[in-house]
């Protein structure tokens, strides 16, 4: 007995010392994606500028990440010093008082030119509480080529109805060529982010200003109908377990005619040396029933701060630079303009370099259409386009998610799906007390 | 006639039995060829087999963007250390089981094995917290005690059968002799249940090296094995698959080609005490 607790206090003291001989060596927590992987490429230009701050990383998969970085910030484990966030996160998290505020950051990084919708979705009562690194919206990916030949012309600004008589001119079930494809994978982030935001667009809400459930309304109705129609008409086979890389994928061999996903892919689709509709593709916003709202989402994977860290001047200094225009223009040098971190700032998008990109203009278009503190027809008690920004909603959105992808797979109906996701919400919120 | 018979059975019994190992391999191998390919051919559908151009150009992509070497380091010593330390532990416990049975050896021994039935994420969190109070979060020395205890009943376990094919009467021999409670176990019963002992340390060696809950948990930038490494190249929003089984091939690679040459010995053990 003796011994183990001999071989703890000796497990405790190394602990210690690892803890105090890396005073500034900073612990950076990020996801596998092209412009965080680009970032870990140029360190060496952070440690020529900032000779005395070591950088750590540790990469990991979307939703490990999530758990992880929520489990140790929420049990002040201290294991990040920087954290990759989403906009989901930032609201409850800043609110809870695990975010050390950025709206010290120096002056020359400029808080003014980030985007005000993306801005909105990191700010909590006037504090900025992440610093955006790639913003993202969604929208229309079409084949011209394909919309050619059906003669047709996909307008700037789609409604509904257009995207369904597109997707009906394009199918060819003879020959793999399948008018649309969307989202069918269960999840809060997977296909409930699509869902959420088109039922932005056809009036429908998560709740109303009560956190009453409102799966019942005829909005949403419409809204499921409506992808039923689409996905079963003129969708690829097995799309319930279809996420982003399985449309990209489809996408990408040209076997969709449209794809309504995230603004990134773009760079994706029309990356010849991945996709052979390279050359073929073109952009559109997300479409709309004239209600006033686009069911397009507003995204931003941003860096946050937890508190408690024992480098935050150090961290800051970090969050600083990964964010800032200089860091913009470093990696257009290095890599051109097409793989600079899009959607976080105004300058960006007046820089003539970058309009010259294919997909700047509607990335840009899509993400100003996106309002998180507005995100419904009909006034909302949540802030989130595609989520709502409560913490109980990661498990509300994945299982009401799973009721809809299993009527996508013909498991039940679109009403019965409908009934279950109101019983599940209302008893979630029910026992979560509002 | 007889013969005849028997030599087709075995040709049978030798075709069922390539048929099941090529299946059970299928994905390994699947994993490993696509590493070889270019992203586009990755996700080509009709998925090509074998006729593909193939590159290295992944593999060279994971080494330039992670320090392979010390995932690999890191992972030698949690799932080295935690069997090594597990079996100083269980020899003694299971010696104690298998000879000088008690009334509640029984009870202890599924009690133990009742520990492996709560799933890990149940005490994810009380073990996070201890892991903050004693500094031990990434740390190699808290992965390899965690992995120990979990591991641990399946050690006792298989060394306690394997314990139980060895007759008593040897042991009394040695005591007669003069020997101690520790020449006995060092020099009689271990030399004795080394194929058992071998497997064991084998499978738990191959247990630990595979896993992924407590060592994606509890450990960050430092302490991180091999499953860190595969974690870190998947991704939901991207098309990584190639890159995705580079770093699976690279991490599996040294556990397989363990396993290729102890496959006698892990044999040996697994079956060893199945005939009685």
């Amino acid at each position: 007995m003796s011994n183990s607790i001999r071989a703890l206090m000796g497990a405790c003291a190394i602990g210690a010392l690892a803890t105090a001989a890396s005073a500034e060596t900073i612990t950076v927590a990020t996801v596998n994606n092209g412009d965080m992987i680009r970032m870990q490429g140029l360190m060496d230009e952070f440690n020529a500028e900032y000779p005395d701050i070591e950088v750590e990383w540790v990469t990991l998969e979307e939703n490990v990440l999530r758990q992880r970085v929520t489990q140790d910030v929420a049990a002040k484990g201290g294991q990040f010093d920087v954290m990759t966030i989403g906009t989901y996160e930032v609201p409850i998290w800043g609110a809870q008082g695990w975010l050390v505020s950025l709206n010290d950051l120096p002056e020359e990084w400029d808080a003014d030119d980030i985007l005000p919708a993306i801005r909105g979705g990191l700010t909590v009562d006037g504090e900025l509480y992440a610093a955006p690194f790639y913003g993202e919206s969604s929208m229309v990916m079409y084949r011209k080529d394909l919309m050619e030949k059906a003669g047709m012309e996909m307008p700037e600004a789609p409604t509904w109805d257009d995207i369904s008589a597109a997707a009906e001119a394009m199918t060819d079930k003879d020959n793999e060529i399948y008018g649309i494809c969307l989202r069918g994978k269960a999840g809060w982030g997977e296909n409930m982010a699509f869902l959420s935001a088109m039922a932005n667009s056809f009036g429908a809400r998560w709740f109303d200003e009560d956190w009453n459930a409102q799966f019942d309304s005829e909005a949403w109705a419409n809204t499921l109908n409506t992808y039923m129609d689409l996905m079963t008409n003129y969708g690829p086979p097995g799309a319930s377990t279809n996420g982003f890389n399985e449309n990209l994928s489809l996408f990408q061999q040209g076997k969709c005619g449209m794809w309504i996903d995230a603004t990134v892919a773009a760079s994706f689709v029309t990356n010849p040396n991945d996709s052979s509709v390279a050359d073929q593709v073109g952009f559109a916003l997300a479409p709309d029933n004239g209600l006033g709202k686009r069911g397009n989402w507003l995204w931003a994977w941003s860096l946050g701060i937890p508190a408690g860290t024992d480098s935050e001047e150090a961290a800051k200094t970090f969050v600083a630079w990964a964010t800032s225009k200089e860091y913009t223009e470093l990696v257009a040098e290095k890599e051109g303009w097409a793989n600079v971190p899009p959607g976080t700032r105004t300058s960006l998008y007046e820089n003539e370099e970058y309009q010259k990109v294919p997909f700047a203009e509607m990335t840009l278009n899509s993400i100003e259409a996106a309002d998180p503190n507005q995100p419904t027809v009909d006034p909302v008690p949540y802030t989130g386009v595609q989520f709502v920004a409560i913490p109980e909603f990661a498990g509300i959105g994945t299982q009401v998610g799973q009721e809809f992808s299993a009527a996508l797979a013909g498991q039940q109906s679109v009403e019965q799906a409908l009934e279950n996701a109101q019983a599940i919400t209302t008893d979630e919120m029910e026992a979560a007390g509002y | 006639m007889a013969r005849a018979v028997t030599t087709q059975r075995k040709a049978l019994n030798t075709l069922a039995a390539w048929t099941v190992g090529l299946l059970i391999f299928f994905p390994i191998l699947w994993t490993i060829l696509t590493s070889f390919k270019t992203e586009a051919a990755a996700i080509a559908d009709p998925p090509v087999f074998l006729f593909f151009d193939w590159t290295t150009e992944n593999y060279s992509a994971v080494m330039q963007r992670s320090d392979y070497a010390q995932f690999l380091w890191n992972s030698i010593v949690i799932a080295g250390g935690s069997t090594v330390l597990g079996l100083i532990v269980a020899i003694p416990a299971a010696w104690s089981m298998a000879f000088v049975p008690s009334k509640r050896t029984k009870d202890i021994l599924l009690w133990m094995l009742s520990t492996k039935m709560l799933p890990a994420v149940g005490v994810l969190y009380p073990i996070y917290l201890l892991f903050i109070r004693l500094g031990l979060l990434d740390t190699k020395i808290g992965l390899t005690l965690v992995l120990m205890l979990i591991n641990l009943p399946i050690i006792v376990w298989m060394l306690y059968t394997y314990f139980r094919e060895i007759p008593g009467e040897i042991l009394e021999a040695a005591r007669m002799d003069g020997a101690s409670l520790r020449d006995e176990i060092l020099y009689v019963l271990t030399p004795m249940a080394v194929p058992g002992i071998a497997s064991t340390l084998l499978l738990n060696f191959i247990l630990a090296w595979n896993e992924a809950f407590w060592t994606l948990n509890l450990t960050a930038a430092k302490a991180a094995p091999l499953t860190a490494f595969i974690a870190s190249y998947s991704s939901p929003e991207g098309l990584f698959y190639a890159k995705l089984s580079a770093a699976s091939t690279m991490a599996i690679a040294p556990i397989l080609i363990m396993g290729w040459f102890s496959q006698k010995q892990l044999v040996r053990g697994l079956t060893f005490g199945a005939v009685k």
